[in-house]
């Protein structure tokens, strides 16, 4: 068995750029299916236009339009494309120096092999079948001659592009700690399994791997009780994007009897204006066949009936 | 050799909204830093060195965004710091680039701080659930809910405190032509009838979600010369604390307190409710007002909301509390401690506008960030310090 546990997330969001006026000039061109560059205070012109200008600082308000040709002034061989790169197949990174332009844009270019590839080959742009106002309204160049690069395909609007959407993905192996890798398995197994520091004494749910006030490395594992007290909590109301619990729900600070640091939960089996501070609480576990090295083994936590535990007893947990 | 003089000679913000979609993230820091270089009769190749601050990256998805930035900033050629403290970011960043004017390493030093929440979702961003785990996580109304039920708790304070805040921020927010919300009419009585969205928290007791920046111009000595209202920097201090350590006073940090008492210390200030006279304090939900009164030492422990409910922090009262509407009004995240920042530098420079308070000498600016576990704050005067 591995010592310690691990399992994939998938951080995803469709992140909404907004462009402003100088990036957006040249995504309306791609749009368009033409190409705009900047110029700047010292002549040179670039693609896509410089925001700012270098030395003057002002925004660029000086725009040209350069040639869908121009000349491959270095390049390197993608052999393995990756998912999100502009082609599936094997291709060439290459800086292009579109004619009319004096600094070079970076883009694929569609060739079989790197022998088709050098300095100082002519290229054109091979347009998108559709184009919508992104780096990607150009497909890749290609060798010239390989088509006029006049795009053949009229805009379907002539609104101004001001926005693009860029969808991240982050997809990784999240590893628990050996010690929280013991918490995660005592759970597998119906337990509560905390973690004491020798230094300060203080018994850590879930077990940190070192004492966060100290720093002394934690070993001595402490069973804890299914029952504990509530702290303090808030009623959730609001729903948000990725959330899992329907609300209203009540998120409550849940202290185990001889544990010294409170653990969130969720708090059922009580309407959730009759939650207190105070309130007696016990661990209520999914039924076993649903079980897995996670905190969710306890589907929540529910009243004990017990009298309310008194304010002096966790005051100094809030 | 003691810290040289150091002080703001230039403030610069952008105006404050749910969504900038007209700006790229470069344009709204432009923005920002254009004014506060106009503020303070600069060009940015007047400027040494560039010090940013935003919140995390996942706010907008954006890894390590002053590489991309560099250039718009106008930080080819020169020193590029890029500081991280989650909320109080604004704060910090300011004080690092402070720093290098106290040091005597550079002379003029630019500072922006910024954030572009309509490109994401930021309570989204504060959710992400981990494996293994309870998914019961809710934002950061979700994680300050329940301390802000503590501190209710534990000071026995009534109920309506909160609003009182939330009112009194909303209105100071119609002077502030900056802020983003201009809620005309908010009272007490309006706050109470807002929905409950993380019980005790109610709707209007949050901070908006907003696109916005901030930029500040701090300068040495001889440079401050030429400014006809300097605001000289009396004191900066940050602290950290560890978020999950066992029975960490999570309604009044330890950290909050050190941070306070250092930061006194260093001002010269034996009375912070005599002797400061605006502040400018980091208040996302309405509660926080009187919990850091209480952590900043303005009150002894459990008599924050007397204060407030007293007026005395209104902008007639005794110890005027964010007269700017404060983050409750705009809350770029990581431009946010940024305002506080410079809003405590315009009062004592008498450059606050409608919403200055007559005759301020000195002014705290606060940022906290994190689970409370980020803290930094400055004192900014009129008058050079003495030591």
């Amino acid at each position: 068995m591995a010592r310690t546990l691990s399992a994939p997330v998938t951080v995803a969001f469709d992140y909404t750029r907004s462009t402003g006026p100088v990036l957006g000039r040249f995504l309306t061109g791609l749009r368009d299916g033409v190409l705009v560059a900047g110029r700047t205070s010292e002549g040179e012109v670039v693609v896509p236009p410089l925001e700012f200008d270098p030395v003057t600082h002002q925004a660029t308000s000086d725009f040209v339009e350069v040639a869908p040709v121009g000349t491959v002034t270095s390049w390197t061989w993608v052999p393995e494309p990756v998912k999100g790169q502009p082609l599936d197949r094997p291709f060439a990174f290459a800086l292009v120096t579109l004619d009319g332009a004096t600094r070079p844009l970076l883009h694929a270019v569609d060739v079989s092999s790197p022998e088709e590839m050098s300095t100082g080959m002519r290229v054109r742009v091979r347009w998108a079948e559709e184009r919508q106002g992104a780096i990607t309204d150009i497909a890749a160049f290609e060798p010239d001659p390989g088509g006029d690069g006049v795009a053949t395909t009229a805009p379907g609007t002539d609104e101004p592009v001001t926005g693009v959407v860029t969808p991240v993905a982050l997809d990784y192996n999240y590893a628990a700690s050996p010690e929280e890798s013991a918490f995660y398995r005592g759970l597998n197994e119906g337990r509560i399994v905390g973690q004491r520091c020798p230094a300060c004494q203080k018994v850590y749910i879930p077990p940190r791997s070192a004492c966060p006030a100290d720093g002394t490395p934690t070993a001595e594992e402490v069973e804890l009780s299914q029952t504990g007290t509530v702290t303090t909590f808030c009623i959730v109301n609001v729903p948000f994007l990725g959330q899992k619990i329907t609300p209203p729900y009540v998120s409550a600070y849940v202290l185990l009897d001889g544990a010294d640091i409170a653990v969130l939960h969720l708090i059922l089996g009580i309407p959730a204006e009759e939650v207190r501070m105070g309130m007696r609480v016990k661990a209520v576990w999914k039924p076993r066949e649903e079980w897995a090295f996670s905190l969710e083994n306890i589907d929540h936590f529910a009243p004990t009936g017990e009298p309310d535990a008194d304010y002096d007893t966790y005051k100094q947990h809030l | 050799m003691g810290k040289q003089p150091a002080a703001i000679v230039g403030v610069g913000q952008t105006h404050h909204k749910a969504k900038r979609t007209d700006v790229s993230m470069a344009g709204l820091c432009r923005e920002a830093i254009d004014r506060a270089l106009a503020d303070a009769g600069m060009g940015l190749d007047d400027i040494d060195a560039i010090v940013v601050g935003k919140a995390p990256d996942l706010f907008e998805g954006v890894m390590m965004p002053e590489l991309f930035l560099a250039e718009a900033l106008g930080a080819a050629g020169k020193p590029l710091l890029r500081v991280h403290t989650a909320g109080s970011v604004g704060g910090s960043t300011a004080i690092v680039a402070s720093s290098l004017v106290q040091a005597g390493v550079h002379k003029r030093v630019l500072t922006v701080a910024y954030e572009k929440q309509s490109e994401s979702n930021a309570m989204w961003a504060l959710s992400v659930p981990l494996p293994f785990n309870m998914p019961v996580h809710a934002g950061a109304g979700g994680y300050f809910a329940p301390h802000v039920r503590s501190y209710i708790r534990r000071s026995n304070a009534p109920t309506h405190v909160g609003a009182i805040v939330a009112a009194k921020d909303r209105n100071n927010a119609l002077k502030n032509p900056y802020a983003h919300l201009h809620n005309e009419g908010t009272t007490v009585e309006s706050v109470l009838a807002s929905q409950m969205l993380w019980d005790p928290i109610r709707y209007d007791e949050t901070c908006p979600s907003s696109d916005g920046a901030c930029a500040l111009v701090i300068v040495d000595e001889d440079t401050a010369a030429a400014s006809p209202n300097p605001a000289w920097i009396h004191g900066t201090v940050m602290r950290s604390e560890a978020t999950t350590a066992a029975e960490r006073d999570q309604v009044n940090p330890q950290a909050s307190r050190d941070a306070a008492a250092a930061l006194w210390k260093q001002a010269g200030i034996t009375s912070p409710i005599d002797e400061i006279d605006a502040a400018e304090i980091y208040v996302p939900f309405s509660w926080f007002e009187p919990m850091w009164l209480e952590s900043l030492g303005f009150a002894a422990e459990g008599d924050g909301w007397r204060l407030t409910e007293s007026g005395a922090t209104a902008m007639d009262g005794r110890i005027p509390v964010n007269c700017s509407g404060g983050v409750l009004s705009s809350n770029p995240i990581g431009a946010s401690g940024m305002l506080r920042f410079g809003e405590a530098a315009l009062q004592v420079r008498g450059a606050a506008g409608e919403h200055q308070v007559d005759g301020a000498r000195k002014a705290l600016g606060h940022a906290y960030g994190g689970g409370s576990q980020f803290f930094a704050m400055w004192v900014v005067g009129s008058e050079k310090p003495s030591s």
